[in-house]
């Protein structure tokens, strides 16, 4: 029960980074492929009426660890207590920004709430990035069980670790890199014009530095968590998330050069999905690793009661299925390329 | 309409509702809410008094007697328990304020039913649109209904201290352990701001959304046009 838990609560993970990912990106690159107010007003458009519901899923992932691993999460949302703030008030700057641009017509209020947004968006991506890195990384956990991570100490992997360090930095800046190409595939797939060609130009320009961070990453990880070393080989099906991931990275390049838009931004999908899938799969049965293996939480360890758990499968069977139909639902009305100048309402 | 009538329901059942879960699993809440410390039957519902925690009484109160054993238990001389029927470490952490917020939900709440059902009638006999004073009355209500909000979730929140699980953990014992004062105000005054900035931003934006005012009719374009004209 505490293993499909486990899986359930990485599923809705993925979800999330694939869903508000392109969203974030698009965020991330706004200043920079689009120039115009209304090439502004354009990306708005393309995630106007979905980035809102993406952000719930986040919440929605939340609720489920909560729910499945207590322990989880009292010890990490206590020791991950700064960043987590921090990403609330970005969250709620983001939104504050898409909500508010367009109530005021205006040569300061536009621009500064489109800066506000790129901010933000790419605070976040990085945010995220660093805190996928803590998880793989291990953190300061002690006896009792719970931890208490600053900002930053000294930046490297000692005992007291800090939020940042060079390889939680490395890892955000891959994130970075990822999710604002996953947004330029989006805003390509989603609309014409300049606009169009500038987030083309991002996605192939972002594509090399990925290709050589996850090589490098993969690597870096390797040598830092030796879970992931041991999962690997114990249950060598496990490469097949790797190498969906491979294939991912790969079919963004072959369909960007045979302009499949579409294709590309599923292609894109294919890549997160295959590493957030290898990491989960690396650190199994760790649900948060300790710097001091002896510290680490497990499934084991972290879930909550069976009976719970139980009555909360069927729940949440429900919700899912609920949520996909909305969500499906959602996304099939909002097929195709959005329009210049004919709608600018975007709530 | 729907506001008499939204008011009107919040009162009862749902409100009558609420209370008589209150006194059936927080008794002690109910008890500071109201500021009853005795232990009574026949016990009277208090309209304005100011608790005296110290002294254990109510100072310069006005009660309308045994209004609240039947409110919450439909017998005029029923026992409702006061704060004395529980060990003092149980009581809410925070019995005035606890006692002011609830009076000023309910109080709010009772004004606020008054002037929807006088707005009705008005409106009923086509006399609404004709009375500056009610016109008034209905504009300056406008914010009582979010603090009576606040207030009644502020009731809900100190109601059930000391307690965060009520009856099984205290709140004491759900504090994170490592996260350090400095960071907890580093982050309450970070919340302070931001909602400083977007109540700011709120104001503005309403503010030019009443400045620009609303569409004109179109049912009555001699009379805009005329406007137009003489602008």
């Amino acid at each position: 029960m505490g293993t499909l838990w486990f899986c359930l609560v990485a599923i809705m993970l993925t979800v999330y980074v694939l869903l508000d990912g392109f969203d974030l990106g698009a965020g991330a690159i706004h200043l920079l492929v689009a120039k115009t107010d209304e090439e502004r007003v354009q990306v708005l458009a393309s995630i106007g009426p979905v980035w809102d519901g993406n952000e719930v899923w986040l919440i929605a992932a939340a609720g489920t660890l909560y729910f499945a691993f207590p322990a989880l999460y009292a010890s990490g949302f206590s020791g991950f207590y700064l960043p987590l703030m921090i990403v609330l008030w970005l969250l709620i700057l983001r939104g504050i920004s898409i909500s508010f641009r367009n109530e005021v017509i205006s040569k300061v209020w536009n621009p500064f709430w489109d800066f506000l947004l790129c901010a933000s968006s790419l605070l976040l991506a990085v945010f995220f990035g660093a805190a996928l890195a803590n998880v793989v990384r291990g953190v300061p956990l002690d006896a009792s069980g719970y931890f208490f991570e600053p900002l930053w100490t000294d930046f490297r992997l000692g005992e007291q670790t800090g939020i940042l360090d060079w390889y939680t930095i490395l890892i955000s800046v891959l994130s970075l890199l990822a999710l604002a190409m996953h947004g330029a595939l989006w805003v390509q797939m989603k609309t014409e014009g300049p606009v169009n060609h500038r987030s083309a130009k991002i996605a192939v320009n972002t594509w090399w530095g990925i290709l050589i961070l996850t090589a490098a990453v993969t690597v870096i990880t390797f040598k830092i968590q030796p879970q992931v070393k041991e999962n690997f080989v114990t249950w060598p099906w496990g490469f097949i998330f790797p190498l969906l991931a491979v294939a991912g990275i790969a079919g963004v390049r072959f369909e960007m050069v045979k302009h499949d838009e579409r294709k590309a931004f599923f292609a894109s999908c294919a890549y997160l999905t295959g590493m957030l899938a290898s990491v989960v799969f690396g650190l199994y049965p760790l649900v948060l690793p300790a710097r001091n293996p002896v510290y680490s939480l497990t499934v084991a360890s972290a879930k909550a009661g069976d009976y719970g758990l139980k009555i909360g499968a069927m729940w949440w069977t429900i919700a899912i299925l609920l949520a996909a139909g909305y969500f499906t639902y959602v996304y099939r009305s909002f097929t195709g390329k959005v329009a210049v100048g004919k709608d600018q309402s975007y709530h | 309409m729907i506001g008499a009538v939204a008011a009107i329901l919040q009162l009862f059942p749902t409100g009558d509702a609420q209370g008589k879960l209150i006194a059936d699993h927080q008794p002690v809440t109910l008890a500071a809410m109201e500021g009853l410390f005795e232990t009574q039957s026949g016990a009277p519902i208090v309209v304005i008094g100011q608790p005296d925690v110290q002294k254990r009484r109510l100072d310069n109160p006005l009660e309308i007697p045994r209004m609240l054993s039947f409110l919450t238990y439909k017998q005029w001389k029923a026992d409702v328990r006061g704060l004395d029927a529980f060990p003092q470490d149980q009581w809410p952490d925070m019995i005035p304020l606890l006692y002011y917020s609830y009076h000023v939900m309910v109080g709010l709440g009772t004004i606020l039913i008054a002037v929807m059902v006088l707005a009705a009638l008005m409106l009923w006999r086509r006399k609404l649109y004709d009375s500056r004073v009610m016109l008034w009355a209905l504009m300056l209500c406008v914010p009582l209904p979010y603090i009576a909000n606040t207030a009644g979730w502020m009731t809900a929140e100190l109601g059930r201290q000391p307690w965060l699980i009520y009856g099984l953990m205290r709140t004491a014992q759900g504090v994170s352990p490592r996260v350090g004062p400095g960071n907890a105000w580093f982050t309450l005054i970070g919340f302070m701001g931001l909602y400083t900035v977007l109540g700011i931003l709120w104001l503005f934006l309403v503010y030019r959304e009443i400045e620009h005012g609303p569409e004109p009719d179109e049912s009555l374009p001699a009379e805009s046009a005329v406007a137009a004209a003489t602008d």
